[in-house]
């Protein structure tokens, strides 16, 4: 019965269905999960009516009742735990977001300069290409391999803007999954934690290679070495360029040779995550070194770079893919199939953040500015180390070996506090960090280097 | 050693200087084929004639044929700008988007807004949206189909078929008519298995402007409940379909009343103009607040493995307007005026090409809905367009009248007439009228 009146009235679509309005409905038993109301059994509904045939039915069951919490994000979580701490001692060096000595959020000036250039010249807010703001990828890759370098000469490197450094891995991810099925990502141990999110949603199986020593507070090269030679041909081998996260320990110049010499060794391809340039050194070149040895030794790499740090637009989300081809014209393709992979994600990407970079990367006296802005940010945190370094010692009276504090670099420093110990820095001391032992310096104020020298010293000799 | 794919390729064990290499590691990569709808952009860019005219993809021109931002995009910019923004209320700033968002699509006094049961993240512009969902649907309903309208916008594919989700779909374009096949749509809804996910436009369909009526949505909405089917709503051009928001989101709140607990991704990119900044949001209706709490969460999880967060300009411009009554009005007048001069030019087009004495029935052209109007040109009246008269446009015949003035108008319809004006076989076909 029903389905009868059903196919009837789609007989003729657009025939005024007043006509059935008298008609009761019998539903077949067992038909429908639905109960009608048998005066208010109209099927269809005349919209010239005023009054709305309610259909007493039942609310679906949700289709996602099953879904479960997702677990906290480990870093994120510090933030929302910080915020909601009421004490006034407290301190955050949980994320890496750079503060001030006051511990204020900070805009850089080159970055307010271009936005009200931005805004006097009123622009529109057209769709980028799928590859994004052509300015903005043309002066990312020259930050990041030097304008004179071959590989940009020769039109070698296919630059894609992406979202930050986490969209721009993605898409790597992304065209790893798809061209080399099966191959492996290598990551250091430890690195940062969205990296194991971003390859497990990509498809892209990994594997952990040796890196952090945990009886040196150093780098545990000859592990390094061997995981990477161990790992079957063709894996790509994920690097901190600079500024290690979160261990703030980087290879030295020679030690990156050796690297390079075993990667080429094992055909392997290396992948850079840089997402401090001009945070370790305070010179942007300086901190590039790493991705320019590797590029002059002809080698094909792969590059996703940040500019959330070092220009200070977290929340724009900006940053490229860079993969560097052993001809242009692999270069012409490989770039192509990255639009392919970003249009199903998000189509194109934001304007915002690329105009600020074009116009500040772009023009020679705010980049000149900015490179200052940049080594007074460096600066602080470079400051911060030393006094925290010289607290800890003051106060240690241990004889503990604290310089590790000074010859990390970066925004962190892993202090080799285990678990337990972390977790007495936050409840006893209200010292928010990750439960890696990592600290965030760039949360940290000279004035707070004496208190935080006690938390770490208590934590580490009263707790284990 | 590392062998591609049914060893077409392999990569040899000892690497020599790699400046000598022959092959490289990217060798088997192909050059991707070009974007349908930006490949259009791309290519009326390279033209340098002067008539040349671009009616490929959505985004709004002015009568000038210039993009346009609104006024009320203008005012939030500038009271951005007074204030310095900081990173760390970027949340904040996202969950009253999300708020605002779902206002908007199921009304201000929306219940499940009030109980909290909305499962709502921002997203980049409808794609992101789009796509969050479809790594949901992957995640908890793994194999599940979605089934997608015949035709639909091009990119829908390539979203649930990157998300790994298989694709089905449903009658719904009749070539013939130019119009809804609402007789084939329903039998293709019945015929699906139990609890399919569909997706719907809710108004101004992409590509061909042709939208079901309110009783069509009705029966539409109880053949769901019937067969339990989960109905999730892409609203990218609220306000471009009948100039008034709420109106254009009549059909999500027809599926709301009949208790249905959807999906929907919205976009800001056009009736903001805000296309660049990549603002949206997708929300997921669920049955109580605690489930909505666990969906969002995953939802961020999805994002926070794509891209972390959303670009924050978009966000504080789309929520400066909506929270501030005097802006929001100027918004809702503006978009009334972009809906209206589109709607004009239908109108100019139809009159000139009647004028011109075309054989065929160009009734379509008025009675499609919102930004696009599907011509019923074929791909090789398509490419004559382009060739002869430097008119750019989709080969699926779609036109994006935003990009039609009253200068190109007559240009436009000449053209259209000239590649259709001996069209027998499709005179032959509108002499046998339905």
């Amino acid at each position: 019965m029903a389905s009868a009146m059903l196919s009837l009235a789609s007989a003729c679509p657009s025939a005024s269905l007043s006509a059935h309005e008298n008609l009761k409905v019998k539903l077949k038993p067992g038909s429908a999960s639905l109960s009608f109301s048998k005066d208010k059994s109209n099927l269809f509904y005349n919209t010239k009516s005023s009054s709305r045939i309610s259909m007493v039915a039942a609310v679906n069951a949700s289709r996602f009742e099953g879904v479960t919490m997702a677990p906290p994000d480990p870093i994120l979580g510090v933030s929302e735990a910080f915020k909601a701490d009421t004490h006034e001692s407290k301190l955050n060096l949980g994320v890496g977001a750079y503060r001030t000595e006051e511990l204020q959020p900070y805009v850089l000036n080159v970055v307010k300069k271009a936005e009200n250039l931005m805004l006097e010249r009123g622009e529109n807010k057209e769709y980028l290409p799928i590859e994004g703001l052509a300015a903005f990828n043309k002066v990312t890759a020259e930050l990041l391999f030097g304008a004179d370098n071959p590989v940009i000469k020769q039109q070698r490197v296919a630059t894609v803007q992406g979202l930050s450094g986490t969209g721009s891995l993605r898409l790597a991810a992304a065209l790893i999954e798809r061209y080399f099925p099966g191959a492996k990502v290598l990551i250091s141990s430890p690195t940062w934690g969205n990296h194991k999110n971003i390859f497990n949603d990509a498809r892209v199986p990994w594997s952990e290679y040796r890196y952090y020593d945990p009886k040196t507070v150093g780098l545990d090269f000859e592990g390094m070495l061997a995981d990477i030679k161990a790992a079957p041909e063709g894996s790509f081998v994920l690097l901190h360029g600079c500024a290690h996260n979160p261990t703030g320990i980087d290879p030295t110049p020679e030690q990156w040779e050796k690297i390079a010499d075993l990667i080429q060794g094992k055909n392997h391809i290396a992948f850079f995550d840089v997402a401090y340039q001009g945070f370790a050194s305070g010179s942007l070149d300086g901190d590039a070194a790493s991705v320019r040895l590797f590029a002059a030794r002809g080698m094909e790499i792969l590059v996703a770079q940040s500019y959330s740090k070092n220009l200070g637009l977290y929340a724009e989300r900006i940053g490229a893919i860079n993969v560097v081809c052993s001809s242009a014209d692999a270069a012409t393709r490989v770039k192509s199939q990255l639009k392919r992979l970003a249009r199903p994600m998000y189509s194109n990407p934001p304007i915002h953040g690329a105009r600020i970079v074009a116009n500040v990367v772009g023009d020679p006296s705010l980049f000149n500015e900015w490179k200052a802005e940049m080594e007074m940010m460096a600066g602080r945190i470079k400051n911060v180390r030393q006094k925290l370094y010289d607290n800890l010692s003051a106060k240690d009276k241990s004889g503990k070996d604290w310089s590790f504090i000074l010859k990390q670099i970066g925004m962190f420093s892993f202090t080799g506090l285990n678990k337990a110990q972390t977790e007495n820095m936050t409840n006893k001391w209200r010292v928010y960090m990750t439960k890696d032992g990592r600290i965030s310096l760039a949360g940290l104020s000279l004035a707070k280097c004496e208190y935080l020298a006690d938390a770490i010293v208590d934590s580490f000799h009263n707790v284990s | 050693m590392w062998r591609f794919m049914g060893g077409r390729f392999s990569r040899s064990t000892r690497c020599i200087s790699s400046s000598s290499r022959a092959f490289g590691w990217w060798e088997h990569v192909s050059p991707a084929p070009k974007d349908p709808i930006t490949g259009v952009t791309e290519a009326f860019l390279a033209d340098t004639n002067p008539n040349k005219i671009n009616l490929g993809v959505g985004a709004y021109r002015d009568d000038q044929g210039k993009p346009v931002v609104l006024q009320c995009v203008r005012n939030a910019e500038a009271k951005i700008a007074a204030c310095e923004f900081l990173e760390s209320n970027a949340a904040a700033v996202g969950s009253k988007l999300v708020e605002e968002s779902a206002k908007l699509a199921y009304g201000t006094q929306a219940h499940v807004v009030k109980e909290g049961r909305v499962a709502g993240l921002q997203a980049l512009s409808g794609t992101g949206a789009c796509r969050l969902f479809a790594e949901l649907q992957r995640r908890f309903y793994p194999g599940s189909p979605i089934y997608l309208p015949d035709p639909t916008w091009s990119n829908h594919h390539n979203i649930w078929r990157d998300a790994q989700v298989p694709e089905r779909s449903f009658r719904y374009y009749n070539p013939i008519t130019k119009g809804l096949d609402f007789a084939a749509l329903m039998d293709d809804v019945k015929t699906a298995p139990d609890g399919s996910f569909f997706l719907f436009h809710p108004c101004a369909h992409n590509p061909t402007g042709v939208d079901p009526t309110e009783e069509q949505w009705r029966e539409i909405s109880y053949q769901f409940k019937v067969k339990n089917h989960f109905p999730f709503f892409d609203m990218a051009y609220q306000g471009f379909a009948t100039g008034d928001l709420d109106m254009d989101a009549q059909a999500i709140r027809i599926f709301l009343e009949d208790g249905h607990l959807i999906g929907c991704a919205q976009s800001f990119a056009k009736n903001m103009g805000l296309y660049g900044h990549r603002v949206g949001c997708l929300s997921v209706l669920c049955a109580d607040e605690k489930q909505a709490v666990a969906v969002k969460s995953q939802l961020q999880q999805i994002a926070r493995s794509m891209y972390s967060n959303p670009p924050v300009h978009g966000i504080l411009l789309v929520s400066t307007i909506l929270n501030d009554p005097q802006t929001k009005a100027l918004w809702v007048k503006e978009v009334k005026v972009m809906a209206n001069r589109i709607q004009l030019m239908r109108a100019t087009l139809r009159e000139r090409l009647e004028d011109l004495g075309s054989p065929l029935d160009w009734e379509n052209i008025t009675n499609q809905v919102g930004m696009f109007c599907f011509s019923g040109l074929t791909p090789d009246q398509v490419d004559r367009l382009v060739r002869e008269f430097h008119i750019y446009m989709t080969r699926d015949g779609r036109i994006s009248i935003a990009g039609v003035t009253t200068s190109n108008v007559s240009y436009l319809a000449s053209a259209i007439h000239e590649v259709t004006k001996y069209d027998q076989e499709a005179s032959n076909i509108y002499n046998i009228s339905i």
